[in-house]
């Protein structure tokens, strides 16, 4: 599995010193890499079934400091680098039509999708942290260079955003390297080194909170939706799909693992509040309902679907710190149902429908009558929404009952807040559909005309392929979700339990 | 049965018809009729392999997803498999009447197998997970079938319908996500034994605490439960999505609704509902019949008070499954003698029949006004015609009979299930009966005066020219009526399978 990182990062360097003008060749290349990472990452998915944690590579990197480059698997990383895989294949096909210096595009594409690789398999702290910097410097470029609107300010705040999020998590991770002083950054050792438990209780609501910034929980997301509209397609898919799971990943793997006692009871309550893992699940579900109700608000399409993704990352926070085996799994779960699904709707909205189209406005795609002119679409969206809104039979169901049922059996009333946003998340999905796509509303003369005047491109093989894909998979993992739970549960026991074995 | 999952073949059997039909284009109405008569040649095999003692039979099971609770466990009993037969008749019916699709008619006949699947998928499931599942399932393409084929105000019928329909699914979601909590399983059979012994109130108490709001936590669930598939049946006050996307669906869609979709909600009670909550129902008995009466007696007022057919068959059908509600709630006591349990047997012999039997006559009524809307150019008006029986009186004929039906006319086939509702009703809660009585009065009014205005009188110039019935119609509509005669005349054809599954439920039920 470790090559997944070894040949996308090889792939953006081939990319880079292509020479220009060769954009299919460009594309095809990226192609390739991407789905030789996928079949490396289900190769990898499919070994590592029952079994635990397994090492890949552990060679010295900076052995005065107990640095290793040190890369490992269990049953989260590979969820993790599956769904990465997914989303790579996916973002190549759905930015098919990049014609804009197609090269370097799908150079940084690659480096990202490297680092997203990089971060799920390190177990070396600083490794980790090398790559979850990485990841952040292409997304800069790809929004900054092929980005839409506002796109330098959306760059630039992202960017912003994640530096003082990773300034924090660095902090943390130095004080706590520098207080186990165990001489090694391995994320193992490092759980195991028993760091003080008054030290956990500062040095983890800023490691939480440095990484939960980039999960875009409330009231740190607001990089989240303006990124989302402003990136190219296969970005927002990929910040969307994978990148928010950095941070998520984040908060689980090294908040929680190595800080688990940051999360007791503080000794008072103010409230109601009595520790940080209540102060986490408000914000939570806050973001849950927020996110929600600012998404039914929107009259731009994406940014129905940028909110609609604060909400259900809010999910995926509030199932980890339920801290229980069900709401944790359920986290992961919908950590990898959210990054597939967020994906597709990117994917129709962001492309499908805004490069035929031309406006991502509710009021005017509500005039021309999508469903009939372009079917498929229409069709796909519904399958997505579907999936969004959670209904039986697709990913998002499995993995919010886990998370509410893991978290009403710490505190029913998180459980009832979400529930509400759970609601509102079919209102909005369901408004967006109508909307868009099976209007009734008369078009105006204007609109008539245009309509005879141009025909809406056809649709693609590499778009129907992508939309084929992702909506197949969460389908599958809706109607068949011990295909990931069973690979899951084994690793969220052995890191609830402290030692990771 | 030999080893064939049968209860799977069935309900995957639609879903692999609709994927022909999409593809289908103009022949997609010969795949969905093929689709829909090989499934009801499958549901009667169901029927015939029921076993005697009216347990539930043909089980299929298989591991799912264990930690949450989640098993693929299907199989039928009497009830189960009534059910799957109505939903095959309906649906060949629907397909049958819906020969005027032109506007895509892939998609339409794939959203109608669909939603056959949905119906065939949560009349067999056993577990809660499979049953929400294709409860929703249904759903989508029923939206879908009303949003793009409907009638001038589709939109917000279906945006009505849509809305109240998930409300009531998230209100049965919550209720049950607490019941998982508690028990950790969403296993049927197994939380109507937890709950025939008490032990269901009492770990849901233990987990959930005592009571909330000065309710128990269980009474708070029962509540939503019955919320959820009273949306569906539709009970009183939630009916009033029911006569808008009845009136403004496609007619042989209406015929889906109405026929099949509706028991989905008497189902519900009778396999969910009244196993688990039984106790807690019997509690909060008084408002619910309160609530049931009314549906019977305000559906049949509301059906008098309409000018369009469509509106009228739409609250006479509230009306009808309304007595379904009241035997239900009505039954919904602890029985002390023999005598009345014998009561609440043919009470609930009655709500099953009355299931099939309004299934049967409502979509023939909708097949009706769908066949005259096509030749009159979409009138539907009670007050737009006159005297159709000279010009068509095979059609005046046939559509009499199904009308005599809905009206419980002796002979036909409404007439059993709604005699032994009352029969049971009438000594379980007799004020009740009483009073729902008049609902019986009013719908033959209602009944009487359509075929007084539709059929009678002097018949007015343009409509003398009013083309009877054709052979096609007529060899599609004799088995119906036959049928209509058939369950009239021998109503032990079904009461025999349907009796000792009755026995059996209420073996279980805990009041």
């Amino acid at each position: 599995m470790a090559w997944t990182i070894y040949i996308s990062f090889a792939g953006a360097l081939l990319l880079a010193l292509l020479p220009k003008g060769r954009p299919a060749l460009a594309r095809w290349l990226a192609l390739a890499v991407a789905v030789a990472g996928l079949a490396l990452a289900v190769q990898g998915f499919v070994a590592g079934m029952g079994q635990g944690r397994v090492t890949l590579v552990d060679l010295p990197w900076v052995p005065s400091m107990g640095i290793h480059f040190l890369l490992a698997a269990d049953g989260i990383s590979r969820v993790l680098v599956l769904l990465t895989g997914l989303a790579a294949v996916a973002g190549v096909l759905f930015s098919w039509n990049i014609e804009l210096r197609t090269n370097e595009f799908f150079a940084f594409f690659l480096a990202l999708i490297g680092g997203v690789y990089g971060v799920f398999l390190s177990f070396d702290l600083f490794l980790l942290f090398v790559f979850y910097e990485i990841a952040i410097v292409p997304k800069y470029f790809l929004i900054a260079i092929w980005g839409s609107t506002r796109r330098e300010y959306a760059a630039m705040k992202l960017a912003l955003y994640s530096f003082v999020g990773s300034a924090m998590v660095l902090i943390g991770l130095l004080a706590a390297y520098a207080t186990a002083g165990s001489h090694s950054t391995g994320l193992v050792a490092l759980a195991h080194a028993g760091l003080p438990v008054s030290f956990q209780m500062w040095c983890f609501p800023l490691v939480f909170t440095g990484f939960a910034i980039l999960a875009g929980m409330w009231p740190f997301h607001t990089w989240a939706p303006t990124g989302h509209v402003a990136a190219p397609t296969a970005a927002s898919m990929l910040l969307a799909g994978v990148v928010m799971k950095l941070g998520a990943y984040g908060c689980l793997r090294v908040g929680i693992w190595l800080f688990p006692h940051g999360l007791d009871p503080w000794g008072f309550s103010f409230i109601g509040i009595g520790s940080w893992r209540d102060v986490f699940a408000v914000l939570a579900v806050v973001g849950i309902v927020y996110g929600a109700l600012v998404a039914l608000a929107q009259t731009d399409f994406k940014f129905v679907i940028g909110y609609s993704s604060v909400s259900h990352m809010g999910f995926v926070l509030l199932g980890l710190v339920t801290l229980n085996q069900i709401g944790v799994t359920g986290a992961v779960m919908q950590m990898f149902s959210h990054g597939i699904i967020a994906g597709l709707l990117f994917a129709i909205v962001g492309r499908i429908v805004y490069d035929r189209t031309h406006t991502r406005q509710l009021a005017e795609l509500e005039t021309m009558h999508l469903s009939r002119r372009l079917p498929f679409v229409a069709w796909a969206f519904v399958i997505a929404g579907m999936a969004s809104m959670g209904l039986p039979g697709f990913s998002g169901f499995v993995a919010e009952l886990q998370i509410l049922v893991g978290a009403w059996k710490v505190a029913p009333w998180w459980t009832m807040a979400a529930g509400v946003g759970i609601v509102v998340g079919v209102a909005y999905t369901w408004r967006a559909l109508q909307k868009a796509f099976f209007s009734d509303v008369r078009p105006s003369a204007h609109a008539l005309e245009q309509e005879h005047g141009h025909e809406l491109a056809a649709i693609t093989w590499p778009e129907v392929t992508g939309v084929g894909l992702l909506a197949g998979v969460s389908l599958f993992v809706g109607l068949y979700p011990r295909i990931l739970l069973d690979t899951i549960e084994p690793a969220v026991k052995a890191l609830l339990a402290g030692g990771g074995q | 049965m030999n080893g064939i999952p049968v209860l799977t073949v069935l309900t995957v059997l639609p879903l692999v018809g609709a994927a022909i039909a999409l593809v289908a284009g103009k022949h997609a109405r010969a795949v969905a009729l093929i689709t829909t008569f090989v499934s009801l040649a499958l549901a009667l095999v169901v029927w015939t392999e029921l076993p005697v003692d009216g347990s539930i039979g043909l089980v299929e099971r298989a591991a799912w997803a264990p930690s949450l609770g989640i098993e693929y466990h299907l199989g039928v009993d009497g009830l189960g498999a009534l059910m799957l037969v109505l939903a095959a008749i309906v649906t060949l019916m629907s397909v049958d009447a819906a020969h005027r699709v032109h506007h895509q008619p892939g998609l339409y006949f794939g959203l109608v197998l669909v939603l056959e699947a949905g119906l065939f998928g949560s009349f067999t499931a056993l577990n809660f997970f499979h049953w929400f599942l294709f409860w929703e399932l249904s759903l989508i393409p029923a939206f879908f079938l009303i949003k793009l084929w409907g009638g001038a105000r589709r939109g917000p019928a279906a945006t009505q319908f849509f809305v109240y329909t998930m409300a009531g699914s998230a209100a049965l979601l919550v209720a049950f996500l607490a019941v998982f909590l508690s028990t950790g399983s969403m296993d049927f059979p197994h939380l109507t034994l937890l709950a025939s012994t008490g032990e269901l109130e009492q770990m849901v108490a233990a987990h959930l605490g005592a009571g909330v709001m000065g309710w128990p936590v269980m009474l708070w669930l029962a509540v939503g439960v019955l919320a959820g598939f009273s949306v569906k049946v539709p009970m009183i006050p939630f009916h009033t999505w029911l006569p808008a996307a009845y009136a403004e669906a496609p007619s042989p869609v209406t015929m889906l609704l109405t026929g099949a979709m509706s028991k989905m909600g008497v189902y519900g009670l009778l396999r969910i509902a009244i196993p688990l909550f039984g106790h807690q129902i019997a509690q909060i008995r008084t408002p619910l019949l309160v609530l049931a009466v009314a549906t019977v007696v305000m559906g049949a007022w509301a059906a008098a008070a309409q000018k369009d057919l469509k509106r009228v068959f739409a609250y006479s059908s509230v009306n009808h499954l309304g007595y379904c509600l009241l035997a239900i709630f009505a039954l919904a006591v602890p029985a002390v003698g023999v005598a009345a349990q014998t009561s609440q047997a043919a009470a609930l012999n009655g709500v099953i029949l009355q299931m099939f039997n309004h299934g049967i006559t409502a979509a023939a009524l909708f097949w009706f006004v769908a066949m005259i809307q096509e030749r009159t150019g979409g009138h539907r008006g009670i007050d737009d015609f006159g005297g159709l029986r000279k010009p068509a009186p095979v059609l005046a004929g046939l559509m009499g009979i199904a009308l005599f039906s809905s009206l419980g006319l002796p002979g036909l086939n409404g007439f059993v299930g709604e005699f032994l509702i009352f029969r049971g009703v009438f000594s379980l809660a007799w004020v009740a009966a009483t009073v729902s009585l008049l609902g019986l009065l009013v719908t033959a009014v209602v009944i009487l005066t359509v075929i007084q205005k539709v059929f009678s009188g002097p018949t007015p110039e343009h409509w003398a020219s009013f083309p009877d019935l054709h052979h096609g119609e007529r060899l599609a509509l004799v088995p119906v009526i036959g049928l209509m005669f058939l369950v009239g005349l021998l109503p032990q054809l079904i009461l025999d399978s349907v009796n000792p599954t009755v026995v059996n439920l209420l073996a279980h039920w805990r009041f």
